[in-house]
């Protein structure tokens, strides 16, 4: 088989056994990414020469008897993550300029266990966004069909990965982020927990929902890469000091008794009829595995959306105000005096849905209408997480749909927020309620992949990466490469 | 237009810098006077991605502040952004406490223009970051942003408007400068702006239930500028009233130079702060355990050395406010007593003065005081057994202060042993006696004021050694045979 | 539910934004409509139901008072567009 079809699990053993050299995998997928990445833009920087130089010093390592548990394995990072001396973009002009000083978490992490990155990728600006279409540089591209959305905000992870560029991808999730993407390019899409994944260096979006994950081919890619990102952190007051189980042990275990949830409001209007027969299908799979379905209620589903556009884009309004062209970032030339300098390097900057979000957030914040919207949204958010709260206490997974409707045309929704952000509808309570969601590959409508969801309890990775590897062991959906990636 | 037609109310806003190692929010130092923007890490220059992590000495520091004032200390309280967007805040927002503050309800006596005590409250005690500063000097048309100070921790306190003078309000605001120093949670220091105040002034007619408008004061700090500001506030006021105008609600800024205050330019956009709870930071939680054992830890406080003071060394009210005013002041009385056999009275006359002049004129700390609370103790002991007198002992702390060594050691060296034997000082007497027989003559003749003269001249012959109250009455004596 | 130009002028000078005559005009009807959709939230019963403000339970962990940064102001400056003596610039400052 050849190098770049292989899952990273796959492709430690082949390490492992000196198969190849963490240098020629790494050369293997950089010549894969000029080859193929013109017709997807799923990258904004390609990190070739640190990828070669990371690669060479992780066979040394393995040679010395040091190899870490990704020791020489190629990873991508969304361009939201901070690297040291790599440009740091966030899909923004805002950003464009920005060299990070200091690694993100997560960043040290993988580095730490040998991970070789092969570059940054593209997603919607400042990760606002559903489709990658809000990014300065230009959308990515479905590999499954070109003139489609990869999804967002993640998208340059998720097609990068669907397109076997490399087999592993971080990505962060604020409101499906990761989910959809996944769902979109029949990748596995994992939200851990709110807490479990350092948020340091990650560049803040929604702080309260704001959370790193991972885009892989198989849930038992996903369970490596989370071991080691997962985990507390001092520079993080929201990582949360619990211990890190081993996510791989624990997939072989049977799902027999497992009791999967299934919400009525899932299959209501507003599901492609299509997409819900698959995950149908797929949770029938479950069932075959030895897992109970019970219908479950999640009655306030439908506000979770107006909720998220109240919360995100107030945090997103406070966030973001610390790019004012002073210390970093872009700066408008020839200011006449501080306020033109603030509003035009803010104003030429940001792209239009960032600072509509910021608009969104500034207004909703604002003096006679913080209680009707704002602290409103957050009784509602108490309610949503109520709901999961109750449908946890008879079920221990809640199996659905990932997003509404495969993948979506570009150009499609851009000028329809609204339509836009009805595509997170089945992600989004799990960030309102910060707890841990994964997207599997299951099945195919019109040749687009459609993604089967699942949430878990809190700090419930471990029964939601077993469900999903149980089902991959079922089934292949995860293993069809699309056309012109073959 | 007198004054006293109107009734002034003012509350005050004191921002404390905790003394703190490193910053509320980071691992940056909070050292005073470094170069530029070299103790601003990247939390403090609001980098992408980093987060702020709550330094455990605020919440210790807040806690001792609020129980010293008697305050509520909330079992829960929460962090709240404040957005604005200025220069000298580098996130385009201030970490900030809002709905739920860590200290409520406190409250302070002052003593009034009448001498009477009053009670100020304390409306609340908050946590929050100080931002960095602008600097406007010798840069051609553009400010420069030094964010060393950003990060560094504030308590802010909020008095409820009940004080109705500027002298009140100095006396509020001297109390509680010397709380905080006595807690050790802030150096206090003015200059170097660890201790600055807002004030917010109005007038009203008396008897008015209602509040004025008021003035919001910035940038007062010092009580001189505080005492002037308010004055020169509160007499503007009245005058923009009676001559028919009204009171705007706005921030004004002291200028000390013109002695003016005027209408900020920055703020005169109506502000729209969009406080909400900062997603980053969870809520504060203190437990009854932690409070128990910081309660422990409170020292005795100004009011009640005062009266310890007045109570245990019989010391003159006034007296006893001096030596607390600082608790430095009042550690190294309390050593001077405890080493010494001299009254604590002396003791008290020596440390205000002999002591206090001398840190004065070396721009000194009592802490670094070059003669030691034993020192001066063993100086003050010779004074007790009349080894010398309090003359002498002024010339021995000056030799003391200046490094020649003890009280003893100088005594011994210089030979200013005090004259005690009777039969030497009544063979100098006998000598002056003799030698000024028309004085004597006109003593014996009812001119007593001429004890002064003999006195002086046996002094004079005894280089000020012999004891001046044996001199008197051998000198009586003899001149009455 | 919806916002006029001087609203939408309102909101984007508190937030530092410059719009464009066109973005304005768009940003009027876009954000009406995503205020209209979040207006919704009105028609939720909401009473004694209190406000969630973070996903996590916990309380805030608090460090140790310790100086951990070092000066590292040249290499956090690189991205800085005017500094001058180790400030950042910015056009003149009135107060």
């Amino acid at each position: 088989m050849s190098l770049y079809s292989q899952t990273l699990t796959e492709l430690a053993v082949g390490l492992e056994n000196g198969e190849f050299s963490s240098v020629e995998l790494t050369q293997a997928l950089l010549d894969r990414i000029a080859v193929h990445n013109d017709k997807l833009n799923a990258f904004i920087t390609v990190t070739a020469e640190q990828a070669l130089a990371t690669a060479a010093r992780a066979d040394a390592a393995r040679s010395a008897g040091n190899a870490g548990v990704l020791n020489g394995l190629p990873i991508l990072h969304k361009d939201i993550f901070c690297t040291r001396g790599v440009k740091t973009s966030c899909g923004s002009k805002m950003l464009d300029n920005f060299v990070s000083p200091y690694d993100a978490t997560v960043v040290e992490r993988l580095a730490d266990a040998g991970a070789v990155v092969l570059g940054k990728t593209n997603m919607d600006e400042f990760a606002m966004g559903s489709s990658c279409e809000t990014s300065y540089y230009g959308p990515v591209r479905n590999p499954w069909n070109l003139e489609c959305s990869p999804g967002g905000s993640s998208g340059g992870s998720s097609a990068a990965v669907a397109a076997r560029l490399a087999p592993a991808a971080t990505g962060t999730d604020t409101g499906g982020s990761i989910r959809q993407p996944a769902a979109l390019t029949g990748t596995v899409g994992l939200k851990p927990t709110y807490g479990r994944v350092s948020r340091y260096g990650m560049v803040a979006f929604a702080s309260s929902l704001d959370q790193a994950g991972v885009i892989t081919r198989s849930a038992e890619d996903a369970a490596r890469m989370l071991g080691v990102m997962a985990g507390f952190d001092e520079r993080d007051s929201t990582s949360i000091d619990t211990p890190v189980p081993d996510y791989v042990a624990s997939l072989g275990d049977s799902i027999s008794g497992l009791r999967v949830g299934v919400v009525r409001q899932h299959f209501d209007e507003g599901l492609d009829e299509q997409c819900g027969a698959r995950v149908k299908d797929a949770i029938a799979v479950l069932e075959s595995l030895g897992a109970t379905t019970v219908e479950v209620d999640l009655p306030n589903l439908d506000l979770s959306v107006p909720t998220y556009y109240v919360v995100a884009p107030a945090e997103c309004s406070s966030n973001l105000s610390r790019f004012d062209g002073v210390r970093f970032g872009y700066r408008a030339e020839g200011a006449v005096d501080l306020l033109d300098l603030y509003c035009r390097s803010r104003g030429e900057g940001f792209g239009d849905e960032v600072k509509r979000r910021i608009m969104t957030g500034t207004y909703v914040l604002s003096a006679g209408y913080y209680d009707a919207y704002y602290l409103k949204a957050q009784q509602v958010r108490q309610l949503i997480s109520d709901d999961f709260k109750k449908a946890f206490a008879d079920v221990d997974v809640i199996a659905g749909p990932t997003a509404p409707t495969p993948a979506f045309k570009l150009g499609e929704k851009v000028d329809d927020p609204i339509t836009m952000y009805l595509n997170d509808i089945y992600t989004i309570g799990a960030n309102l309620a910060g707890l841990p969601g994964i997207s599997v590959p299951c099945g195919f409508v019109n040749d687009l992949p459609v993604g089967l969801h699942l949430v878990g309890t809190h700090f419930g990775e471990e029964t939601l990466l077993r469900c999903a590897h149980q089902y991959q062991l079922q089934t292949d959906w995860h293993l069809a490469c699309p056309q012109g990636f073959v | 237009m007198s004054v006293s037609a109107w009734e002034v109310v003012i509350g005050l806003e004191i921002h404390t810098q905790l003394a703190t190692k490193s910053k509320i929010f980071s691992g940056a130092s909070t050292a005073y006077g470094a170069e530029a923007n070299t103790q601003a890490c990247l939390v403090d220059l609001g980098y992408p991605g980093v987060l702020p992590v709550l330094n455990v000495e605020v919440i210790r520091m807040a806690t001792l502040f609020g129980l010293a004032v008697n305050a509520t200390i909330a079992p829960r309280s929460v962090f709240a952004r404040k957005n604005y967007f200025y220069p000298d805040l580098p996130k385009g927002y201030q970490i900030s406490q809002y709905e739920l503050p860590i200290v409520e309800h406190g409250e302070l006596f002052i003593t009034d223009a009448e001498g009477k005590e009053k009670r100020i409250r304390i409306t609340r005690a908050h946590l929050e970051e100080d931002a960095g500063k602008s600097i406007h000097e010798g840069l051609d048309g553009s400010s420069g942003i030094d964010l060393n100070r950003a990060g560094t921790p504030l308590l802010e306190i909020v008095s409820e408007p009940d004080l109705s003078s500027a002298k009140e309000a100095i006396a509020f605001m001297k109390k509680i400068h010397t709380i905080v120093r006595y807690l050790g949670i802030s150096d206090g220091n003015m200059q170097e702006g660890s201790f600055r105040c807002d004030a917010n002034v109005s007038v009203r007619p008396p008897g008015q239930e209602e509040l004025g408008t008021r003035a919001e004061l910035k940038n007062l700090n010092s009580f001189r500028f505080i005492e002037k500001a308010i004055n020169f506030e509160v007499e503007r006021q009245i005058e923009l009233i009676e001559d028919g105008g009204k009171v705007a609600q706005e921030t004004r800024l002291y200028d000390s130079d013109k002695n003016e205050t005027r209408a900020m330019r920055s703020k005169e956009e109506a502000n729209d702060y969009r406080y909400f709870p900062d997603p980053d930071l969870l809520p504060i939680e203190i437990s009854a355990e932690f409070i128990a054992a910081t309660r422990a830890t409170l020292p005795e406080l100004p009011d009640a050395k005062q009266q310890r003071f007045e109570t245990d060394y019989e010391l003159k009210s006034a007296d006893a406010g001096i030596l607390t005013a600082s608790r430095a002041t009042a550690d190294y009385f309390e050593a001077v007593v405890a080493a010494s056999d001299a009254k604590t009275q002396l003791a008290a006359n020596w440390v205000i003065g002999e002591l206090s002049a001398a840190l004065n004129r070396d721009g000194l700390e009592i802490d670094n005081s070059k003669v030691a609370a034993d020192a001066l103790a063993g100086l003050l002991n010779r004074i007790h057994d009349n080894t010398i007198s309090g003359k002498i002992a002024k010339q021995v702390f000056e030799a003391m202060w200046a490094g020649e060594g003890s009280a003893d050691e100088i005594i011994a060296a210089q030979g200013l042993r005090q004259i005690t034997d009777s039969a030497a000082i009544e063979a100098v007497v006998d000598k002056v006696i003799d030698a000024n027989p028309g004085q004597a003559a006109e003593y014996r003749a009812g001119k007593d004021k001429l004890i002064g003269f003999f006195v002086g001249q046996v002094m004079k012959e005894t280089q000020g050694q012999a004891n001046p109250g044996q001199v008197n009455q051998i000198l009586k004596d003899k001149l009455s045979k | 539910m919806s916002l006029d130009k001087d609203q939408v002028q309102h909101i984007a000078t508190l937030a530092r934004l410059k719009l464009s005559a066109e973005e304005c005009a768009e940003s009027v009807e876009k954000l009406s409509r995503i205020v209209e959709f979040v207006a919704q939230l009105s028609q939720v019963d909401t009473r004694g139901v209190l406000p969630m403000a973070h996903p996590l339970e916990t309380a805030q962990r608090l460090r140790a008072d310790a100086v951990i940064e070092v000066n590292e102001r040249d290499r956090y400056q690189e991205n800085a567009a005017e500094v001058s003596d180790g400030l950042y610039l910015v056009p003149k400052v009135l107060d």
